[in-house]
């Protein structure tokens, strides 16, 4: 670990009056202090944020303001979040173990990095994002845990997060301050594909602090669920996932949220296979239909093809059991 | 030299060394069974009701639950200075430059210490190469500008803190000339037929490509294992100082003695000037011997005049300690209508390294598995520029079992017979290969008691017959199985006071399976006492015997170690009391220890306390030391430990996931002596091989030689989901042969459990899944 120097925010603004060239905002450091002790981040200056926004309060319509600060176990556990939202509560509880749930917070979650092995290989491998212009080393490597969709020849990394999947497919908002004052982002424009510049994980400036994540009121998403498919029961990252929340009336699907893990540098909304679904009748044809659509651009590496078939197959299970409609198993 | 292949001479002596050995082992095989340890069975044996076989909690417990027992890493020396390795980032070639001027400069930083300022050393015995050699890597230790694998130790800093350390070491820069190295067995630096404890890895009885070639059924298969890493979860460490030119290393280690003699060769010393203490160590599992780091910390900590910490990142235990390599094995089995084998041919290729001590002899658990007219079993090995491969939990058996009960599963599906059925049909009467009497084998016992807690008859001989919801439904079994080992060298020292109490001193090692707690156990029923008026001090190089923790030899050859030396005290103590005893005139054959003192056989009147002996004596305590005998019990019979293992999983038919739903192993290792710490044994090695099973991988990046899963986000073992209720039992019947009928069971666990798995998920899918771990894209 690099030597840094350490400060307490008392509010936003302050935060983003401390943040300099080389300052990064502390959370739960689930993520960043490990990328600082493998010296894949090197910051000047800690700005510790955890002391800010801690609360969850409803807004007017019946949303949800989530503070920046909020630990994901408290986000989790929370009634509403439960009720109306629950597919964020089965994504968040998905992800990691107990002990980092406790300490990770809202806005750590949306800004961790990629769990690329050749990202956090400083001293032995190559990596874009890590050294821009250095070349990728995963390309042709193990990519197991890769991208199939949106990758780009520089970059072939997926964002890690659970949560991040509901709150893509949850059509959320982020409430940013910065160097201009405070503003706010749709989610699913925060993070980005990789392109030429896969060094930047999202479009933020630097300064940026999240300070909140809004959920619009959203009654189709109490009937909604994450299906997470991973290497090992517990303790793993995504290989596939599944966030989506389905209404369905008279047999016709009449709304759907749809968003996938674990397939691309960003949360994945899948936007094609909810076209494909609107309007028709909800059928596992039509379920398999829009997972194929969803799933057709696809670029596999050596080691991931089999995702793009987990890909659909889960897709398809899940808006089944939303659906109750019984889909066979797979390759059944 | 090793890096250059064996010399003439080389060859020539081990030629003769080979005759010899045959001459030798013959004689052994023919001699009478009463000159052989174990001849005349261990009077423990006979004994019931004592300590042994009690579920006695662990006597360190408490200690480690209070976090009061010091391992490795938290010993504490005054002025002590922390070690950081800066590890090379290529598989083959030379340091062409190395810049440590920034780290020199860096605050806290006392040394940095690279091949050109490292003190000259002698290079590590290789393990094997001795009695005491303890190196898992005999390769040069920082002496020079070559870098022989992706990993190689190439600096070390010490600090004033770990994090200053850390901090310094990442800043060195190293500028390297590459050259093309070995990383895979097509690019190979050479093969051949690899050796064992000096042995090849090679046997042949009949002409079993024959035999297979003619036989009505036969199913011939390619497994694939990969290589495993070493993940204990104490992180190899030291903690060690000089003393003038004596050198005291607190260690993790599971070879005391040998470490101890061997950092003396590296640092040409006398081995009574190097001490080794480790009283507790977080797991072993074959890979707590002697690796770079003790003697890169020895070495730095002479450069400096301090006492050094060396504490290895997960990242480090993978870069300089070895793991199991990965294997390619061929088994055909040939069989009569029956389903009586007649051919069993196992074959395969290993990679290693031309410095590690032997190659993955995974054809081992075929040696003595099934009767048939004809073996053949060879493995070949490859040499890589890469860690050295060593020993990982039952090294063979564990990998060699998945081809050959996956393979004997097939067999069984192929004739439509019941796969235990097929197994009770080929037992052997005799060892296969080497034609010796089993000194105990209860196999089908094991199975036919575990097929009916198991409830193996509600399983469906047709694939994909059972389903819940997305859930399919399958069972499957396998045969687990390990030698007894017991290595030469076993010494200790038992030493009563004048109250009667005693202490047992030998140099064996507690790693978490229990040991000080079991020997206690059988010490206290050897000498006849209460347990509480019973301590065993180990895991100290100053003790008693050269004992290896490894190879699951430990309690034997402890046992048999103390059984020695309790003969002597019984004499030293009957000399001592004279003629005034009630013991007067008896010899030590004519004796048994027992309710704290010595008797007469039948005649339990004649009897003295040990506190009334040492008392009329004078003696505020009296010592003595027994030494084992060579192990020629395991030449003259075959000693196996075996296990009937069954599994329940449930594979998910939309995503391919495996879930272990059930588990059981039904265990014949002899005598149990602590069903407590036991049953853990066998529960921590059957997890271990779940995740052999389903998911444990190193993924070894050719391109670079590299280790790229070098933590355990990535490297995957079972966490607690993974792992359901697990039932063990045993028959608890006593192996004549072995100290207090007890085999080893440390490794068995691991055994057997990859295969039944695989045959679970085929009952369950229909699939037959060959390359291993079985994750989920292969049951799509």
């Amino acid at each position: 670990m690099t030597p840094f120097s350490y400060v307490r925010a008392a509010d936003a603004d302050a935060a983003v009056r401390h943040s300099g060239v080389d300052a990064k905002y502390l959370g739960g450091g689930t993520n960043l202090v490990d990328l600082m002790r493998e010296t894949i981040e090197r910051p000047g200056t800690l700005v510790d944020v955890t002391g800010l926004s801690a609360e969850i309060t409803e807004t007017d319509g019946g949303g949800l303001l989530i503070g920046a600060a909020v630990r994901n176990t408290a986000l989790a556990e929370h009634g509403l979040v439960r009720r109306r939202y629950p597919m964020l509560a089965r994504a968040i509880v998905a992800g990691a173990s107990p002990q980092i749930r406790n300490m990770a917070t809202v806005a750590g979650n949306i800004l961790q990095r990629t769990r690329c092995a050749y990202f956090y290989d400083r001293a032995g491998s190559r990596c874009n994002k890590r050294e821009p212009g250095q070349g990728c080393d995963a390309i042709d490597g193990f990519n197991r845990m890769h991208a199939i969709l949106g990758a780009s020849p520089a970059c072939v990394a997926t964002h890690p997060s659970d949560m991040c999947v509901a709150l893509a497919a949850l059509d959320a908002t982020v409430h940013l301050s910065g160097a201009d004052g405070e503003r706010r982002l749709p989610f699913a424009d925060l993070h980005r594909l990789p392109g030429d510049e896969p060094d930047r994980d999202t479009v933020l400036q630097p300064g940026d602090l999240i300070t909140a994540v809004e959920l619009p009121p959203l009654p189709i998403a109490a009937r909604s669920t994450y299906r997470k498919v991973r290497d090992r029961s517990s303790y793993a990252f995504a290989l596939v996932s599944v966030a989506a929340a389905l209404s369905v009336e008279n047999g016709t699907v009449t709304d759907v949220r749809l968003a996938l893990g674990g397939v691309a540098h960003k949360p994945w909304r899948a936007s094609k296979a909810e076209q494909a679904l609107c309007g028709q009748p909800a059928t596992e044809a039509t379920f398999r239909a829009a997972a194929a659509a969803e799933l057709a651009a696809a670029e596999p590496l050596r080691d991931n093809a089999f995702k793009v078939e987990l890909a659909q197959r889960t897709m398809v299970a899940v808006l089944g059991e939303l659906a109750e409609v019984e889909v066979l198993g797979g390759g059944a | 030299m090793s890096g250059e292949g064996k010399g003439i001479v080389d060859k020539g002596k081990e030629a003769v060394q080979g005759v010899a050995q045959t001459v030798m082992k013959k004689a052994v095989e023919l001699a009478p069974d009463s000159l052989m340890p174990g001849g005349r069975p261990d009077p423990l044996i006979r004994r019931q009701h004592g300590h042994i076989g009690k579920p006695v909690s662990r006597v360190d417990g408490p200690r480690k639950v209070r976090g009061a027992a010091p391992f490795a890493a938290e010993v504490a020396l005054d002025g002590m200075a922390y070690a950081s390795l800066a590890y090379s980032t290529i598989a083959k070639g030379r340091i062409a430059a190395i810049d440590t001027a920034a780290a020199e400069a860096a605050p806290g930083v006392v040394l940095v210490m690279t091949h050109r300022n490292a003190p000259r050393l002698n290079p590590p015995p290789r393990f094997l190469s001795g009695d005491k050699a303890a190196a898992g890597d005999d390769s040069p230790i920082m002496q020079d500008d070559r870098v022989r694998w992706n990993g190689e130790p190439v600096a070390l800093v010490l600090a004033e803190t770990q994090e200053q350390a850390d901090h310094a070491r990442s800043l060195i820069r190293i500028t390297y000339e590459e050259e093309p190295a070995a990383t895979t067995v097509a690019t190979a630096d050479g093969c051949e037929v690899g050796t064992f404890m000096g042995e090849p890895l090679r046997a042949v009885v009949g002409d079993a490509d024959a035999a297979l070639a003619a036989a009505p059924h036969k199913v011939e298969v390619v497994y694939r294992t990969p290589g495993h890493n070493h993940n204990a979860i104490e992180p190899h460490a030291a903690t060690l100082a000089w003393r003038g030119d004596e050198l005291f290393v607190h260690d993790a280690t599971q070879a005391v003695a040998h470490t101890a003699w061997s950092m003396a060769q590296i640092f040409g010393l006398e081995e009574s000037q190097v001490h080794v203490s480790s009283p507790f160590v977080g797991g072993g599992f074959g890979a707590k011997g002697l690796w770079q780091h003790q003697v890169l910390a020895a070495a730095a900590a002479r450069l400096a005049g301090r006492p050094v910490r060396i504490a290895l990142s997960r990242e480090g235990v993978y870069r300089i300690v070895g793991g199991r390599s990965p294997t390619e094995q061929r088994v055909a089995l040939g069989a009569d209508a029956d389903g009586r084998l007649t051919a069993i041919i196992h074959r395969g290729v290993t990679p290693k390294t031309r410095h590690s001590p032997m190659p993955e002899p995974f054809i081992l658990p075929t040696q003595s598995a099934y009767a048939s007219e004809t073996i053949a079993l060879e493995v070949k090995t490859c040499y890589l520029d890469m860690v050295a491969n060593t020993f990982m939990r039952a090294p063979g058996e564990a990998v060699g079992t998945v081809a050959l009960e996956c393979a004997m599963d097939e067999l069984a599906e192929q004739l439509g017979m019941d796969p235990i059925e097929l197994r009770i049909r080929n037992e052997p009467e005799k060892d296969p290969i080497s034609g010796r009497p089993f000194s105990s084998r209860n196999i089908v016992a094991a199975y036919r008691a575990g097929a009916e807690r198991f409830g193996w008859d509600r399983r469906s001989p047709t694939p994909r017959a059972r389903r819940e919801g997305e859930w399919l439904v399958g069972m499957g079994c396998a045969t687990a199985t390990y030698p007894y080992h017991r290595m030469p060298g076993g010494a200790a020292r038992i030493t009563l006071d004048a109250q009667g109490r005693a202490r047992v001193d030998v140099a064996a090692h507690e790693m978490g399976m229990g040991t000080a707690t079991a020997q206690a156990q059988v010490a206290a029923d050897r000498l006849g006492l209460p347990l509480e008026a019973v301590t065993v001090r180990y895991g100290d190089s100053s003790l008693p015997g050269v004992i290896l923790a490894g190879g699951s030899q430990q309690t034997a050859s402890v046992g048999l170690s103390v059984m020695m030396a309790h003969q002597e005290l019984v004499a030293e103590l009957l000399k001592l009391a004279g003629n005034d005893s009630p013991l007067a005139g008896l010899s030590a054959n004519e004796v048994e220890s027992a309710d704290g003192g010595l008797r007469k056989l039948d005649e339990p009147g004649h009897f003295e306390s040990y506190a009334s002996i040492l008392g009329r004596a004078g003696r505020g305590e009296l010592a003595a030391e027994g030494s084992a005998p060579m192990p020629l019990e395991t030449m003259h019979w075959s000693m196996h430990s075996h296990g009937a293992m069954f599994c329940e999983v449930r594979v998910n038919a939309v995503t391919g996931e495996t879930r272990v739903s059930r588990f059981l192993g039904s265990f014949d290792c002899g005598r149990i002596l602590n069903p407590k710490t036991a049953a853990s044994q066998f529960r921590g090695g059957i997890i271990m091989g779940l995740g052999l099973a389903l998911m444990e991988e190193t993924q070894f990046d050719e391109r670079k030689g590299r280790i790229m899963n070098r933590n355990l986000a990535d490297y995957h073992v079972p966490v607690h989901m993974d792992v359901p209720e697990i039932d063990v039992i045993w028959t608890d019947i006593p192996d004549p042969r072995a100290p207090m009928g007890a085999r080893g069971i440390g490794e068995i666990g691991i055994t057997g459990t990859g295969a039944a798995v695989a045959n679970a998920i085929h009952n369950a899918t229909g699939r037959r899944v060959r390359d291993f771990p079985i994750t989920l894209d292969q049951l799509l």
